[in-house]
């Protein structure tokens, strides 16, 4: 799958060879000066932990990161079969289900709103934005510490007492309440940054698309054009904010770590994987076996969307380029890198 | 745009326009109000913090923290290993992924093309479950608890080589033939005239870079080890979320004296900002 996506447009790189100045000499030492410092560092840190850490998974090692004793694919079936992971998996979706239309939903109405304000709109955009710089610790010090700290003094306690809620003191030991506080502190940091990429893609809607709606008789600024014109326009934002949101939530860390600790209940996969590999048991066998499934899901995941969707766009999924190349007998695009749809 | 705008804007009258900025205000209030809530906690005595009488702002605001916060030998550690990071992890990424990615598109050479294919392969392995064997390969190396241990392991970003690569097939031609003709060699030209060239583009991933690397929590923990010679700001923060701490002013303190640097950074090179995200085609 790799090879045959990656293969069209790694095509550029031998024409614009071609083309070059090849009649500079010591291209090759030259070429090696450049890519060297890059490819060695990959070998190191990225090859070499894949195959190291591959091995470990087939071994008995806790408390080395040497294997000691071949054990087959125990790593592996002690990974998966523990509850404890079905456990995170669960964890990551119901985060999931909450987070994704959550932010997709809040960061759409937010660009909407920033790009139908004649004035101040660089003002707002900067304050939306603003969360995206803190860190993740930072915006936990305050949620759980001072928003949600089931004091009655607490802010969030306190709003629920100006509409006459009684506060409530389990925000983070309780189920429905600690996803409430899961789910604002990452909205609050991410959406900002997904406002941005949609305004992009409200900025990029031609206007005479909405000339001509309106000229058709549709409302202007009205729902139905809304609905006929700006969303159907956002098709490859919204299937990028998707995606990233998606993985974003796969991997999410932090606020787990700092809000919940490790309570069994609200430990998402990374959380679970952090806790066998570098835990007290420091497991390191299990925990290899473990970033080599966890790692599977990701690629598998962003293979599968690759495919279908293509990141959104009409004229880039690897199944249409793959057309495109038989139809032209083989021979690639022109210039695919400048996409042929713009 | 603006047409966009004019034509929605025409119809809705001035109602509407008011009770968008009235809806845009409110968001703007409760976007801040975290920040609001970690500043006035920072200078709120200690009795108060937790006192069930609302002021807006505390009466007696604790400004002493600040130098008392400075005077910590461990909060400095910290700070400085945290700018360590962020400025040699940011800037040495850089120049690795320009190279890279030059030499991928305007060097000849027949190892071009596997190369790249390498790269888009290293590209879909997604990096935040390598931290468990890159801590293995880090603790062979003995690097646990070490600057270097923070920040070698991430230098080589797959994704920047691909960005930098795009950049440079486009990046005009005649430019470089011209310091070709005058004699100067692969090294002279990238230096002397490419790599000036590539700074509007390499400012974006520097920001992006700069706040990433500062906010890092995961690697860092992993990392950190015992010590103090790699904890990072957002680790020492941390470390007092989980045990349980007293000193909720001190704490408070801390978090917002680190978030000065980043919003610095976030201020100046905004627009830097905003473009690196367009650049970067969507960097999460």
């Amino acid at each position: 799958m790799s090879a045959r996506t990656a293969a069209p447009a790694a095509v550029p790189v031998d024409r614009a060879a071609r083309s070059g100045p090849t009649r500079i000499r010591g291209n090759g030492l030259a070429f090696w000066l450049f890519f060297t410092p890059f490819l060695v560092g990959l070998l190191v840190f990225t090859v070499l932990p894949l195959i190291w850490g591959a091995t470990l998974s087939l071994f008995e090692a806790r408390g080395t990161v040497l294997p000691t004793e071949f054990i087959g694919l125990d790593n592996f079936r002690g990974f998966l079969v523990d509850t404890a992971f079905l456990q995170s998996l669960r964890t990551f979706i119901v985060f999931a289900l909450c987070i994704v239309p959550v932010t997709m939903a809040a960061s759409l109405a937010l660009a909407v709103l920033v790009n139908g304000l004649p004035r101040f709109q660089a003002f707002f955009r900067s304050v939306f934005f603003l969360p995206t710089a803190c860190s993740y610790v930072v915006a936990c010090v305050v949620w759980r510490l001072s928003l949600f700290n089931g004091l009655e003094s607490g802010v969030v306690n306190q709003m629920l007492g100006l509409v006459g809620i009684d506060a409530i003191s389990q925000w983070l030991s309780a189920s429905p309440y600690w996803w409430i506080v899961l789910v604002s502190v990452r909205l609050w940091l991410q959406v900002g940054f997904y406002m941005l990429l949609f305004l992009a893609g409200l900025q990029a809607i031609p206007a005479q698309l909405y000339e001509a709606a309106a000229v058709d008789g549709l409302s202007p600024g009205g729902f139905s054009m809304f609905r006929l014109i700006t969303l159907p326009q956002l098709r490859t934002t919204s299937a990028a904010v998707l995606l990233l949101l998606l993985i974003a939530a796969f991997q999410a860390f932090d606020e787990f770590y700092n809000l919940t600790g490790n309570n069994p209940e609200t430990r998402p996969p990374l959380v679970y994987l952090y806790n066998v590999a570098l835990g007290p048991q420091q497991d390191f066998g299990r925990g290899s076996a473990g970033a080599l499934v966890l790692t599977a899901i990701m690629v598998l995941a962003g293979l599968l969307q690759t495919w279908l969707i293509g990141f959104g766009s009409d004229d880039d999924t690897p199944r249409r380029r793959l057309g495109r190349l038989r139809r032209r007998g083989g021979r690639p695009a022109s210039r695919p890198d400048q996409g042929e749809a713009a | 745009m603006s047409a966009q705008l004019r034509i929605v804007g025409q119809n809705r009258g001035s109602a509407g326009l008011v009770l968008r900025y009235g809806i845009a205000g409110v968001l703007a209030v409760v976007f801040l109000v975290p920040f609001y809530a970690m500043i006035k906690t920072a200078l709120s005595p200690n009795d108060e913090i937790y006192s069930q009488d609302f002021v807006l702002w505390p009466r007696d605001p604790q400004w002493q923290r600040i130098p008392e916060l400075l005077a910590d030998p461990r909060y400095l550690d910290a700070l400085k290993n945290s700018a360590i990071m962020a400025v040699a992890s940011t800037s040495l990424t850089i120049l690795i992924a320009a190279l890279a990615g030059y030499a991928l598109v305007r060097i000849p050479h027949r190892a071009a093309r596997p190369m790249f294919v390498l790269v888009i392969v290293v590209l879909l392995v997604p990096a935040t479950t390598a931290f468990v064997p890159n801590f293995i390969i880090v603790a062979s190396l003995g690097w646990i608890g070490t600057l270097q241990g923070l920040i070698v392991p991430g230098l080589f970003s797959a994704f920047n080589v691909f960005l930098f690569r795009q950049f440079y097939v486009n990046f005009p031609r005649e430019i470089e033939e011209a310091a070709y003709i005058d004699g100067a060699g692969f090294f002279r030209t990238f230096f002397r005239i490419v790599f000036p060239n590539t700074l509007p583009f390499a400012s974006a991933l520097t920001v992006l870079g700069l706040i990433g690397s500062w906010n890092a929590f995961l690697w860092p923990l992993v990392v950190a080890g015992d010590g103090q010679n790699a904890m990072t700001v957002q680790i020492y923060l941390s470390s007092f979320l989980t045990a349980q701490t007293f000193d909720y002013g001190g704490l408070f303190m801390a978090a917002t004296v680190s978030l000065i640097p980043v919003l610095a950074v976030f201020f100046v090179l905004q627009r830097y900002l905003v473009a690196g995200i367009a650049a970067t085609g969507l960097k999460g």
